[in-house]
Formats: structure tokens, sequence, C-alpha cells
């Protein structure tokens, strides 16, 4: 199967059940919300060293966040529901409670919350207040520059973790500039993230290693440096760059959205081959086929 | 569905009628409706006394005439929607704890007192005693919502303990006196000792106002938790001024005499 001229590999994505929760983020001006929202998504790129993946979802005009100020959505995503309270703790704690003129919302009404405000109104040290707004409660800390507010609780729901893109490049330009179209089109999507450096991964892993300490190694298989040496390739001899692309979604319906767009985008002319990482389908819970959704976006 | 009751003839005495509810009504037949008992003076009388009762119980409660007289209509309310379209009597929606009462018209003294949840909507005056505590209770409004689009009497908010108050014109004479928590809002002029012996709480003021020596200046800044508060007011019906919602404010805390854990804030510019 081709879209263009680029061959869609006849294999699947598997992604992982994960939690998820999105946090808006107001401040004075766009500058601020921006600045408290890298800070937060920082060191967020896998669960597997920074304990959960974040990202900037989408930037909010002022007349759709809750204090009518500019502001940006952040989704973040734990492996698991307990910690989620406490990655979202210290996140906001650390990098939105700090940034100047701020303000933090829960931005996902779900049945599942995580207290964050609730624990960090002891930052007050015994000053901070509380307002209730209807059934919502928000906390107001004092800090230097007024006042940080901050809802208690924040939603939580199953969310879907690690769907993939693999852009097999004949050069590093060309896997480049179609993974910059890539992310540039799945960014459109509502409901996903896509936590590493500006959307890409050059590091794909695989499970397991020869050293004991470690439960990931690099994906030798897509690496074009070991084409000549490695046990097994999936690297023809045309192809000399990797980049992946990984999407973290509120939905598989969303992360489904966002590989289609994806996969439309990063057709062109020096991507040879469109893949995808997995396991077998041994591990994951959600397989998303590459050819499926093609088809869909033919349809 | 809804049931419509118009007053036919106006009470000589108040009219004490807490089966004014659309909850009490509910599933009610007609008859039913018109035997419901309320008390003229310390009379027991059927509601068809001074109501016509049309439509079916059940759904939204509508009461239509001069209805300054009826008094505790829609108390002890924990859902449902009562609509006033006049002028309502005192003790509306004392003590409920849910749904929404919306009152096209003026309403007498006592509105929502000790009230623990619901709306309250009055597109007109209040009189006194809005969301305050009963003589010798020690909390008043636990609760909910009361927006008055024009002006309140005395002892607006008096020992509230939670909850929002706003008040669209003039409030009277301490307003949120012995306030345990919560928040008012008077987009007016307040009267006189303006949150006198207040412990936790917010009272918002729109215009000077005079501040008992007992409350000590903090500074002047944009509160963001305020912003949410008018924005939620604006999308309730009330009229909020652009300027308010971005505005400075003077914060005042006190009241010393107390826990000194309140506050008073001051629109600026």
């Amino acid at each position: 199967m081709k879209i263009k001229s680029t061959e869609i590999v006849d294999t699947f994505a598997e992604a992982f059940k994960m939690w998820g929760s999105r946090v808006i983020i107001t401040a004075e001006n766009r500058k601020w919300a921006l600045a408290a929202a890298r800070s937060m998504t920082g060191f967020a790129t896998s669960v597997i060293g920074c304990k959960c993946e974040a990202g900037i979802e989408r930037e909010l005009p002022a007349e759709s966040t809750p204090d009518r100020r500019p502001g940006v959505s952040v989704l973040l995503f734990t492996p698991d529901r307990d910690s989620m309270g406490k990655r979202l703790l210290d996140r906001i704690g650390q990098c939105v409670m700090t940034c100047p003129t701020t303000a933090c919302y829960n931005g996902l009404e779900a049945e599942d919350s995580a207290n964050v405000g609730g624990q960090l109104r002891y930052f007050g040290d015994g000053h901070q207040l509380s307002k209730k707004l209807g059934e919502r409660r928000l906390w107001r800390i004092p800090v230097m520059d007024g006042e940080f507010l901050v809802d208690e609780q924040f939603g939580m729901q199953r969310s879907v973790g690690g769907g993939n893109l693999l852009l097999l490049a004949r050069s590093a330009k060309a896997a480049l500039r179609a993974a910059s179209a890539a992310v540039k089109a799945m960014q459109e999507v509502e409901g996903v993230i896509l936590p590493f450096p500006d959307g890409v991964v050059r590091s794909g892993s695989k499970v397991g290693s020869r050293y004991k300490a470690l439960i990931a190694s690099t994906n030798d298989a897509y690496c074009p440096t070991l084409k000549g040496v490695a046990e097994k390739t999936d690297l023809s001899p045309d192809i000399n760059c990797v980049l992946e692309i990984v999407i973290d979604g509120l939905s598989e319906d969303a992360v489904r959205a966002a590989m289609r767009a994806g996969l439309e985008a990063a057709a062109r002319p020096g991507i040879r081959r469109i893949s995808a990482g997995n396991y077998g389908g041994s591990l994951g819970q959600f397989h998303i086929p590459l050819h499926e959704l093609v088809a869909e976006t033919a349809a | 569905m809804s049931l419509e009751l118009s007053l036919h003839t106006p009470p000589e005495v108040p009219v004490e009628a807490e089966a004014l509810s659309p909850q009490r009504l509910s599933g009610l037949s007609r008859a039913a409706v018109e035997k419901t008992p309320v008390f003229h003076g310390n009379r027991s009388v059927p509601l068809a006394e001074f109501f016509h009762v049309d439509g079916e119980a059940g759904g939204d409660l509508h009461l239509y005439g001069d209805l300054g007289r009826i008094k505790h209509a829609g108390a002890g309310m924990s859902e449902g929607r009562l609509f006033v379209h006049g002028d309502i009597g005192a003790h509306l929606g004392a003590g409920m704890s849910g749904g929404e009462i919306r009152v096209e018209g003026s309403a007498g003294d006592w509105v929502g007192p000790e009230m623990s949840g619901g709306r309250i909507f009055i597109d007109g005056n209040a009189g006194h005693m809005v969301g305050a505590a009963y003589r010798g209770s020690a909390m008043g409004m636990l609760g909910g919502e009361i927006i008055i689009t024009g002006n309140a009497g005395n002892e607006t908010g008096h020992a509230m303990r939670r909850g929002l108050i706003a008040v669209g014109g003039d409030a009277g004479d301490f307003t949120g006196v012995n306030m345990l928590a919560g928040t008012i809002m008077v987009c007016g002029q307040a009267g006189l000792r303006t949150a006198a012996g207040m412990k936790r709480g917010t009272i918002v003021l729109f215009r000077d106002a005079e501040i008992l020596p007992t409350f000590s200046y903090d500074c002047c800044y944009q509160p963001t938790c305020l912003r949410l508060c008018l924005l939620h007011l604006a999308g309730r019906g009330l009229s909020i001024d652009d300027g308010f919602i971005g505005g400075l404010y003077n914060r005042w805390s006190g009241d010393s005499i107390e826990l000194n854990r309140g506050e008073i804030l001051i629109y600026q510019s």
C-alpha cells in the first residue's frame, strides 16, 4: 500500500493503557503562559525515564480560558492512576506556581480526579484561602506577585500512550522535513500530544538490554549504522535515517486521528517507507494497523 | 409540563406557603394542589382560596400576581425550578439545598436564609437579611448562590459560612456582619460598617466605602480568583462592567477583633 510514492508497511503501532489529565495554564500574557507550560512539560518525554509523558496540546485564546486570559492546554500521562496526583502535584507546584502571574485549572471533566490544589495549598503556610464556585473548589495561595490560583481537583481518564510512526528516509534532511510536516499536521488534532522534542524522537528503543540494569535499549533493527552488524535489521540498503513520532492521546480515536494526519503529511519524496513500532502485539493493549488508517483516510 | 398558580385574591395578612415549591407539589393532581394547606395568618386554608391552579405538577412551578404577602415560597427546596412573576414576600427559599428560584420582581426580607445549595436570582430588589442566619443561629448561608440585580437591605450575608451573594445595586448597612466565610459582592454603594466582625471570607466592593479601623491595608493587585467569580456571575445574567474583570483592587484584611482572616477587595481602576 502506498501514499504517493511512500510505501506504508503492513504493520501496526502497539500502544498502551495510560491515564491522562488536561491542565489549563493561564497568565497575564501568552509569554508567561507558555513559559509555565514549557517548564511543566520539560523532561517528560517517556515514562521510562521521566515517570510521565507530557506536552502542550494547544494554545488557547483568552476568550476560551476560565479567566479570560491567554492560556495553554497541557496533557499529562502516567502509566497508572495512582501516580497521576503525584506527577501533577510536582509539576504544577514546581513549574506553574513558580511562574509569574499564572493560574492553573482542571481541563478535563472525568469521573476520576486527583487532589492537587488541596495539597499545594499547604505552601500557603496557613494563609491560603479557598473559594467554591458551584461545585468547584479553588485554592488561592499567596505568592510574591499576588496569588496563585489552582483548582483543587484535576480530572483524569483512561487514555492511550505510545501510538507511533516510524519514518524511514533516504537521508536525514528528508526525514527531518517529513517529520516536521507530520508533527505540524498531528498537532492540529485535539486530545493528543507528541511528548518528544518538537514531537520527534531519534532514539527509538526496544525492550531489554544486554546490560541487566537497563529495561530498554537502542532499537538496533532501525539504526542505519548497524545495518551491517546487527543480528536483525528492518532497514533496506536505501534507508539512511529513521525518525519516530510518538503519540499519546486521551482516547484511541484521538491517537488514530493523529496518526492518520501524520501518515498523510509525512508521505513525500525522500520517505521510502512509513512503519510503526510494536512488540509483536504481546505487550500493548491497543494495536493500530497502518493500513487501516490509510483505508480510513481514503473513506 | 409546568404548574401555574395565579393569585386571584390578595391576602389581607401574610400567607405562609412553604408548600409553594415544585418539589412539594410534584406528583399531585390539580385537585390535590388546590387542597394543599397554607397558613393565612394563624388559619390553615386550602391553596385554592388564593390561587387559581393551571397546568400539571411535576415540572417547573410558576407563580403569578402581586405575591408580596406570600412568605416562605420555595423554602426547603432541594430540586426543581420555581419562577416568580411579580414581587414575592419574605423567607423566599429559606433553607433551600438545591434547585433554582428566579424572581421577575422584588423580594421581601430574609431571602435564602441559611440556604445550603441551589440558586436564587432576583431581577429586582431584596429586603434585609439576604442569606443571613436566623436570630439565634450560629451560621447563615451554607452554600449556593443568591444574585440580586437591584438593591439589598441591611445585614446581607450575616454570619454566612459559604456560598456567593452578588448585589447588582446598593447594599444596606452591616453587609457581611459576622461573616464566617463565603463571598459577597456589591456593585453599588455599600452601607455602614461593612464586614464588621468578619472571621473569614471575601467582600468585594466596586465603589469606595468606609473601612473599619480594625481592618489593615495589604496591597493593590489583580486577584485572579475575582475574574472567575465575575465571569461566573456574568454567565448567570448579572451585568458586570468589563473593567471590573481585569481591574486592580485594594485588599484589606480583617476583622482583627475576630480571626483577621477575611478580606475586603475594593475596585480601584
